[in-house]
């Protein structure tokens, strides 16, 4: 019922969209693993794990594009709900290591031995259950963002107060990180991964597996993202966006609608972290930095905000190209970054797919 | 406040101050509205009646004074926007504001009366009821054929339009009406004043307005403020023969 709503809503293009990415999650992985190396059909090890990132990045940008065009939140620390729960599936995995770390300690992952702990501080307990890990992925974002925007809505924090807030939430979590104390493996993080549940991470059928689920994942964002922004709640949503205070004395409550949408679109965040990790075999605390949040606020504006599909399309094309140029000449990559943003601002402030989405494939904007 | 206070008005208003920066835009204003009742309220730019609205509606605290609503019910400067707004009070602004990216359908359908909280507007369908309530509004603001135009689009009058047509979907019990024919041509102001006298025969309604020929056209009890207080009250005819409120008007 609920697909056949939003299937009558669908525009060609993010009816593509689907298409291509659900052609990815099941060609990528075939063409990685049956195809012989060096025919050109064939997928390599490398090229899967990058996919599979862009596919958690498009996943992020797609919860960003929730919160700041359609809500009118930007979020300068998304990419703080993004590394907790990188940090909740790194847990797993360093507790998964069991006997087989360079310590040989059954409970105590090997930072921990290292600096001489004794016992498992309660912040690691079940987290050798991955049920239980998967969950606080999405309940340590989802909480964060709860608490954050309970105070910061119901003050009625807008606009760039707000932005400054997020940011220097993610940049203090960063700091907290950093500390060996605050028993997360400070400076290096979380890495030596061995296994997900019982498969080999470094396996080359246990990446194609990620790389699909991470497909898998970014549709199931989108599809939650398009049935929210459907809906009347959309509506409200774009309503605060443009007027607020009409939204009010209309007799709807903003600070919840903000603080409903703020907590899905950190969930959502934080899934894509929990999938980013074990691909790419480590987290730690610079995932916190403030320049990824930024980062991520250019893969949208890029892309055109307000409409989903560009969200993640921005944040693929973004990606593709700071691998190019950081491989060619490596020390040009933040200049580009920010002439790009600049050039992006000026000449497409409504991004790829809000400029040029209705030409081509009838899209329409924000809706 | 001490305790409730028991009145018959729709809406009073007693010893209401409002400052801002030390310049007092509302200056122990007094004001009864009774139920059912239609009230214009006049006086010149900056005499306070935006201010006023602003405190009926929750948007500015007043400094001093009691706002109260439903017979000394509720006690409105202790509530917010969208409370006040749920209790039934609507309001439509000077300055026309409406969801500019909305169509015009989608502009009444948010203001139609539903539950306002977040997972029934998640989870809001569209009904028959919906629809014929929406074929309704259409009929009274006629913008039928704007339905799905995006609101931005629309002209001044036809926002003025949209914005009472989207205060009837909220079926308040009482409407405040700020400058709805500003910009408007003389027809146009005139089928206003008949809309506004139609809705009056089940809501009460405070309209703010300039022009006098329309104020006129409603013919119903005109209160005049200035410096933030009441200056006169009574027939149109007898607050324009009023000295005071004709040296008001000339006098800058
Ligand atoms: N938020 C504010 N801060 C400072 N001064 C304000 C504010 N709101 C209103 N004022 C001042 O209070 C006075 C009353 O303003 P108000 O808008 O209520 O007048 P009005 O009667 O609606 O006038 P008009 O006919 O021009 O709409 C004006 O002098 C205005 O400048
Ligand atoms: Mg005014």
């Amino acid at each position: 019922m609920i697909v056949q709503r939003l299937a009558g809503r669908l525009g060609i293009s993010e009816i593509a969209f689907i298409a291509a990415v659900a052609g990815l999650a099941v060609l990528v992985p075939l063409a990685n693993l049956t195809m012989p190396e060096g025919s050109l059909l064939h997928v390599s090890n490398a090229t899967v794990v990058l996919f599979g990132k862009w596919m958690c990045y498009a996943l992020l940008a797609l919860s960003l594009d929730l919160v700041w065009g359609y809500c009118g939140i930007l979020s300068l620390g998304h990419g703080a709900f993004f590394a907790l729960g990188g940090y909740a599936m790194g847990m797993y995995l360093m507790r998964t290591i069991g006997t087989r770390g360079v310590y040989g300690n059954a409970i105590l992952p090997d930072f921990m031995v290292f600096l001489n702990w004794k016992e498992l501080p309660y912040t690691w307990y079940f987290f050798d259950w991955f049920g239980y890990s998967a969950l606080m992925a999405m309940l340590v974002p989802g909480a964060l963002a709860f608490v954050l925007g309970w105070f910061a809505f119901r003050s009625r924090v807008t606009g760039v107060y707000l932005s400054i807030i997020t940011q220097a939430v993610t940049y203090a979590l960063q700091l907290a990180f950093f500390r060996n104390d605050m028993g997360f493996g400070g400076n290096n993080g979380l890495t030596d991964f061995k296994d997900i549940l019982g498969f080999q991470v470094q396996a080359q059928t246990t990446r194609a597996t990620l790389f699909a689920l991470s497909a898998l994942a970014l549709l199931g964002g989108f599809a939650a993202a398009k049935a929210i922004v459907s809906s009347k709640l959309g509506l409200v949503l774009i309503a605060i966006r443009d007027a607020e205070t009409r939204t009010r004395f209309i007799g709807y409550r903003v600070e919840h609608y903000k603080l409903f949408v703020f907590v899905v679109s950190a969930v959502m965040a934080g899934i894509a972290g929990a999938l980013y990790v074990p691909q790419v075999g480590i987290i730690n605390p610079s995932e916190f930095s403030p320049a990824n949040s930024i980062e991520a606020v250019i893969w949208v504006a890029v892309g055109g905000r307000g409409t989903l599909i560009g969200a993640a399309l921005g944040a693929v094309l973004v990606n593709a190209a700071k691998t190019w140029l950081t491989a060619a000449i490596p020390t040009v990559w933040l200049f580009a970054l920010g002439a790009l943003f600049i050039l992006v601002t000026l000449f497409l402030p409504r991004g790829i797919v809000g400029t040029f989405g209705s030409k081509l494939f009838g899209h329409r904007w924000s809706k | 406040m001490n305790g409730p206070k028991t009145t018959e008005a729709l809406l009073y208003l007693d010893g209401v101050s409002v400052s801002f920066d030390g310049f007092k835009a509302l200056n122990q204003l007094a004001l009864l509205i009774a139920p059912g009742e239609m009230r214009a309220i006049v006086g010149p730019n900056g005499a306070g009646k935006t201010t006023m609205m602003d405190v009926i509606t929750g948007k500015t605290r007043p400094d001093t004074g009691d706002v109260l609503f439903d017979g000394g019910q509720h006690d409105l400067t202790r509530l917010d926007e969208a409370t006040i707004a749920e209790l039934g009070i609507g309001r439509k602004f000077q300055k026309p504001t409406v969801f500019e990216s909305h169509t015009v359908e989608d502009n009444l359908r948010l203001a139609l009366k539903a539950p306002r909280s977040v997972f029934p507007t998640l989870t809001a369908r569209r009904t028959a009821e919906e629809k014929a309530r929406l074929d309704e509004l259409f009929a009274t603001v006629k913008l039928g054929s704007q339905r799905n135009t995006q609101a931005g689009g629309l002209s001044h009058g036809q926002k003025q339009w949209l914005e009472i047509g989207m205060l009837l979907a909220q079926d308040p019990a009482l409407l405040l009406v700020d400058e709805p024919v500003a910009g408007m041509t003389d027809a146009e102001t005139f089928e206003t004043a008949e809309l506004l006298k139609r809705i009056n025969r089940t809501h009460s309604v405070v309209v703010v307005e300039h022009d006098m020929a329309f104020v006129r056209e409603l013919g119903v009890k005109v209160t005049v403020l200035h410096e933030g207080s009441v200056l006169a009250e009574g027939t149109i005819d007898q607050v324009s023969a009023d000295q005071r409120v004709v040296e008001v008007y000339l006098g800058r």
